[in-house]
């Protein structure tokens, strides 16, 4: 057996099945994940999945019969133990293998685990695949308390569900500002304001030191402050999946070290998704991002490739983050700036703000506010004028010239 | 299983039998329909199921929300006909709905 090894079965993955099969390949391609399901979106877990607005149908890449449809080999429930470059092929941790012409690594991120005492207890929960949604889901309707420990997107997303779903909750923030990490003061503050607004508890500066239960979580221990709750969901981040790579001795630098053509240190190997450490030629640096368009276009630009193309990854990166009723959308990153400027109401949660460097619009951060976001998105790079950008008065097209 | 028509610029006819409730994108990504790349997964967020629907085709529609007519309305090269297809859920009242493939999505 040849052809194209996928490994992973996340949204890389199933998009680099669809663009294979798009592109006219018509030999093998076996997708090997570890998890029960064909490949899903991660990004509605937090937000319309846990809140059971939408269900397992909604999530997933593609319909179920797609892939046998297409004749491609999805094998679930399957974890790749090591890479062979010299012969060629991966073994499986049930002794399988599966020979490539080309292999795609698409082995995604998993969540930082804490490792403090009590963390083994019931009911402490973490966010990345769905079975762990179900869990949550499962134990939503029990909880009365649920603390949420770290105040980045992910905790926030959670908070928000949770909070409409009539739980008490408390987010728990190491840092001194919630989304410390990921954006600037200013939209921390307003986060805080709107979460707090809410009901929830926010508690920053404040580190987790254990868990306290008998079996069962029922306080979390954070200094000398106890908080109670009978639910825990743990968000501090995510790492690289770069194991299997690192064994197979590629290129691992804070992700798998991957060219503009997706390709790792070995040329029959590319990588795409969340295990990448790729270059950005607009932003001219490397970046490690935890993104679902970026998984998706670096499969494309990937398959491409394996395919015997030259296409160059090259995209400005963008995310999206669903709050209450609030969608806030990004593009770039606002620690590239050095100055902002607001379009909009805050007080009427729609507004962006829009981040400038030597004049040259390199992000925003837009609440409720899509125009500004595809705005921002054709924007970037290019010199704008602040003072017409705050103003409501300017028609955003007449900024594209 | 309404049958939905999308044809390419080039003018290349793709017909496929489409599920009631899904969306136009799904039922496109579902079968290989190129140019219709739907990052978001049917979020509204990303503007990259742009399609073209002709006047008669579009009466049949629920109109457009607003978010929908932010995310086309920075386009150059919206037109009247352009709809986002991720917001456009397919039923019996559109069987046989012809949908126009834009080129510069490809």
């Amino acid at each position: 057996m040849s052809g194209i090894v996928v490994i992973g079965a996340g949204q890389a993955a199933g998009q680099a099945a669809a663009s294979l099969r798009q592109e006219g390949y018509e030999g093998e391609v076996t997708l090997l994940g570890d998890e029960a399901q064909a490949p899903y979106q991660r990004p509605p877990l937090s937000k319309a999945y846990l809140s059971g607005d939408i269900g397992m149908d909604r999530v997933l890449v593609r319909p179920e019969n797609f892939y046998p449809d297409k004749n491609i080999n999805l094998k679930t429930n399957t974890r790749v133990a090591s890479i062979d470059r010299d012969n060629k092929s991966v073994t499986t941790e049930s002794g399988e293998t599966y020979e490539y012409e080309k292999l795609l690594i698409a082995t995604g991120s998993s969540p930082r685990i804490l490792n403090i005492p009590g963390s083994d207890l019931e009911g402490i929960h973490y966010l990345r695949t769905i079975d762990d949604v179900d869990g949550i889901r499962g134990a939503f309707e029990k909880a009365g308390k649920i603390c949420i420990v770290g105040g980045g997107y992910i905790g926030l997303e959670v908070a928000a569900v949770a909070k409409k779903a009539g739980l008490d909750v408390t987010v728990v923030e190491a840092m001194d500002r919630i989304l410390q990490r990921v954006t600037t003061p200013e939209m921390s503050d307003f986060y805080h304001n709107l979460h707090t607004g809410r009901g929830v508890n926010i508690m920053v500066n404040t580190g987790v030191d254990g868990f306290e239960g008998d079996g069962e979580v029922s306080a979390v221990l954070c200094g000398d402050t106890k908080v109670e709750a009978d639910l825990v969901i743990v968000g501090i981040g995510i790492i690289p999946n770069v194991a299997l790579a690192e064994a197979a001795g590629l290129e691992c630098d804070n992700g798998i070290v991957v060219n503009d053509h997706c390709q790792t240190s070995d040329p029959d190997i590319y990588a795409a998704g969340d295990c990448t450490n790729h270059p950005n030629p607009i932003m001219d640096r490397r970046l490690r991002l935890e993104s679902v368009p970026n998984a998706m276009g670096q499969a494309r630009t990937a398959c491409s490739n394996m395919l015997g193309g030259d296409k160059v990854y090259a995209e400005v990166p963008w995310f999206w983050s669903d709050q209450y009723e609030l969608k806030l959308q990004m593009v770039g990153f606002s620690a590239d700036g050095d100055s902002s400027v607001v379009r909009g109401d805050k007080d009427a949660n729609q507004f962006a703000v829009f981040y400038l460097k030597e004049g040259k619009v390199v992000a925003v951060d837009a609440v409720n506010s899509p125009k500004e976001f595809m705005v921002c998105k054709q924007l970037y790079g290019k010199p704008a004028d602040a003072a017409a950008l705050a103003d409501p008065e300017t028609e955003l097209k007449s900024l594209l010239g | 299983m309404p049958t939905v028509k999308f044809i390419e610029f080039n003018g290349t006819e793709h017909n496929v039998e489409a599920n009631n409730g899904e969306s136009i994108m799904v039922a496109a990504t579902s079968n290989l329909i190129p140019g219709i790349d739907a990052d978001c997964g049917g979020e509204c967020s990303c503007a990259t199921c742009h399609v073209l629907i002709d006047a008669e085709w579009r009466a049949k529609l629920e109109p457009s929300t607003d978010t929908e007519e932010s995310m086309l309305d920075l386009n150059p090269d919206r037109t009247e006909d352009s709809r986002l297809s991720c917001q456009i859920i397919v039923s019996d009242a559109i069987e046989g709905i012809k949908i126009n493939l834009p080129e510069f999505q490809y």
